[in-house]
């Protein structure tokens, strides 16, 4: 008992000292303390079994006055949010290993090239036009519909833990760096289904437009307080971490530009599929297994809060998607291809992880390992279903991202796997509709109009001989070249 | 005397058994590398994302070794017994005549070379 009233008198010091710049900067965390208070006791009283809770803790809670309360939550959320982001950037290594991986080694300083670009342009788009079109607040050209706004500023940057209110308990700036960590997803996702014979000019200005234009204004339909929030009865559109808005963009934007670019040359010929095998099976599963890591990143940092129940529940719903999306791919592809294919395993992970993206905070725990089970399968059937459209896609980035995106969107709406929902099925069909079109239509006319001016594509001799030597005069592995057909 | 050459396209996995083998009747020196073709046996299918592709050239090892006439015979005797499973695809053994043979450290010549 001891060692706690010394741990409670060094908190209230320290408390005290370095709330005072908070309490003197801004008015609002005056009257957000009690709120953060009321909120905490409930979270807390909720994660330790309401009046049963543990007397130490219950202890610790009263000796430290509103205000250290309110600072010990926004200090913890605020730090949660900062690390998630960091998570989410480790996302876009997952990207480059999957996607140079599941590819040919020829392409591979190619691919890599497009995810450094990617990411970097990424960020510095978000900062110039992306963060204040993706929450325009009050700045709409079009009420609800669009939105286009210029740089982050001093405007934006308000460090106290009134910035949002409760259930976004952050700084302006952790605000901005998380919610740039996600801008240049929907790139990446693109750049993988693309991979193998595309342009890298073409490439790069469709990338910056996408990241820096369509993303942010069809993202503010959802978490800009645009018109998506009336849907369902004015419950609003659900999808918690971005099924739809991320993923469902990316895999339809990515769904556009493969039917604008045509598919790799000797993927089918004779009305025959013929496989053009990843040449880095252990770098593939490197890139999936960091991608499930960077999702513990992705949706629990989209709590925007410590929020001790919801935190834990979505990393749980999250890690058991992912899981069951893995062994839902291996029992299908096992059955109905007849061999257990690593990179449908990893492909089912990652539809897990898409397809708990949109609800991970309202779904069940067997309700999680239902969807990302079913993600699996779905997954799995949307990668040969493509394949006999012609649609060359050689990550499967359009099933995972476009197809999964919609299914979790719609599990949203669905009582056995989310129970208490308020959301109806034909609002969240509605919604990801939207969604999927606006990024799809985005995609195909920025894309087309680049294939009609300077073009999208390689010419064939260069596609054969591979991006790395004709785009870039660079080798990946110049002391070994791994066999490669073409 | 003169020297030749012995190229044996084998089984990867006998690779080990084959260089016990020919150290054990004093072959003092070989070098070996991964190739890749087809004989009788063809090549096989295998599946990648739910579609079919075959295999045309499978993995083989090649050894070259290059001794003097006199242990020829019995250095192929001994590749065929270490590299045999019995099976299809075993590999096979050449035989080339070799014009001249230089140690580059001494400059000697022919057998004295191998």
């Amino acid at each position: 008992m001891n060692k706690l009233v010394k741990k409670l008198a060094l908190f209230l010091v320290a408390g005290s000292v370095m709330i005072a710049p908070f309490q003197g900067s801004a008015q609002e965390s005056e009257e957000i303390t009690p709120a953060i208070k009321a909120f905490v006791t409930e979270t807390v009283a909720a994660a330790t079994k309401g009046p049963e809770m543990d007397e130490d803790f219950a202890g610790l809670l009263e000796g430290q006055g509103d205000a250290a309360y309110a600072f010990d939550f926004f200090t913890t959320s605020n730090l949660w949010t900062v690390i998630a982001a960091a998570f989410v950037f480790l996302m876009h290594l997952g990207f480059s290993c999957v996607e140079s991986g599941m590819c040919q080694a020829k392409n591979t300083v190619n691919i890599l090239f497009k995810n450094a670009f990617i990411i970097s342009i990424g960020l510095i788009t978000y900062a110039l036009t992306g963060f204040n079109t993706h929450y325009p607040v009050d700045a709409w050209i079009i009420e609800s519909y669009l939105a286009f706004n210029g740089p982050f500023s001093a405007g934006n940057i308000d460090n106290t833990f009134g910035y949002g209110g409760v259930g976004l308990c952050m700084t302006g700036y952790a605000d901005f760096i998380f919610q740039a960590m996600f801008a240049a997803t929907g790139a990446t996702i693109v750049s993988g289904a693309v991979a193998e014979r595309v342009k890298l000019l073409p490439f790069m200005i469709f990338a910056t437009l996408l990241v820096g234009v369509g993303y942010p204004i069809i993202g503010s339909w959802h978490w800009g307080g645009g018109w998506l929030g009336t849907l369902n009865g004015g419950e609003g559109f659900k999808d918690f971490a971005g099924s739809a808005v991320v993923h469902a963009f990316g895999g339809f934007a990515a769904l556009a530009c493969v039917i604008v670019l045509g598919p790799r040359k000797g993927k089918y010929v004779d009305g025959k599929i013929k496989p053009i095998l990843g040449h880095n099976m252990p770098l593939a599963t490197i890139g999936v297994l960091l991608l499930w890591f960077g999702w513990f990143g992705f949706n629990g940092g989209s709590v925007l809060s410590a929020d001790p129940g919801l935190v834990s529940l979505v990393f749980m719903t999250t890690a058991l998607a992912a899981a069951a999306g893995c062994i839902g791919a291996i029992i299908t592809s096992w059955v109905f291809l007849k061999t257990p294919d690593l990179t449908m395993a990893l492909n089912g992970m990652l539809a897990g992880l898409v397809g708990i993206t949109a609800n991970a905070d309202i779904a069940s725990v067997p309700g999680s390992m239902i969807i990302g089970f079913i993600a699996g399968i779905i997954v799995v059937f949307s990668v040969i279903g493509l394949d006999k459209l012609k649609i060359d896609d050689p990550v499967g980035a359009i099933s995972v991202h476009g197809t999964c995106g919609i299914w979790g969107i719609l599990a949203c709406a669905l009582p056995f796997l989310c129970p208490d929902t308020p959301y109806g099925i034909g609002g969240q069909l509605f919604g990801v509709i939207a969604v999927a079109a606006a990024a799809f239509l985005f995609a195909f006319v920025v894309f087309f109009i680049l294939k009609v001016t300077i073009g999208v594509r390689v010419s064939e001799e260069e596609e054969l001989e591979g991006l790395d030597k004709s785009e870039h005069g660079q080798e990946a592995y110049p002391d070994f070249a791994p066999a490669t057909k073409g | 005397m003169s020297v030749k050459k012995i190229e044996a396209v084998i089984k990867p996995f006998k690779l080990e058994e084959v260089k016990e083998a020919l150290t054990e009747i004093g072959v003092e020196g070989l070098t070996v590398s991964e190739v890749k073709g087809f004989g009788r046996q063809k090549g096989h299918t295998e599946i990648y994302r739910g579609s079919e592709y075959t295999v045309d050239f499978l993995p083989k090892v090649k050894i070259e070794v290059v001794l003097g006439e006199s242990l020829i015979e019995k250095a192929v005797e001994t590749i065929v017994k270490a590299a045999k499973t019995g099976k299809i695809g075993d590999g096979k053994i050449f035989i080339l005549p070799v014009e001249e043979a230089i140690r580059i450290r001494t400059d000697e010549k022919g057998e004295k070379a191998v």
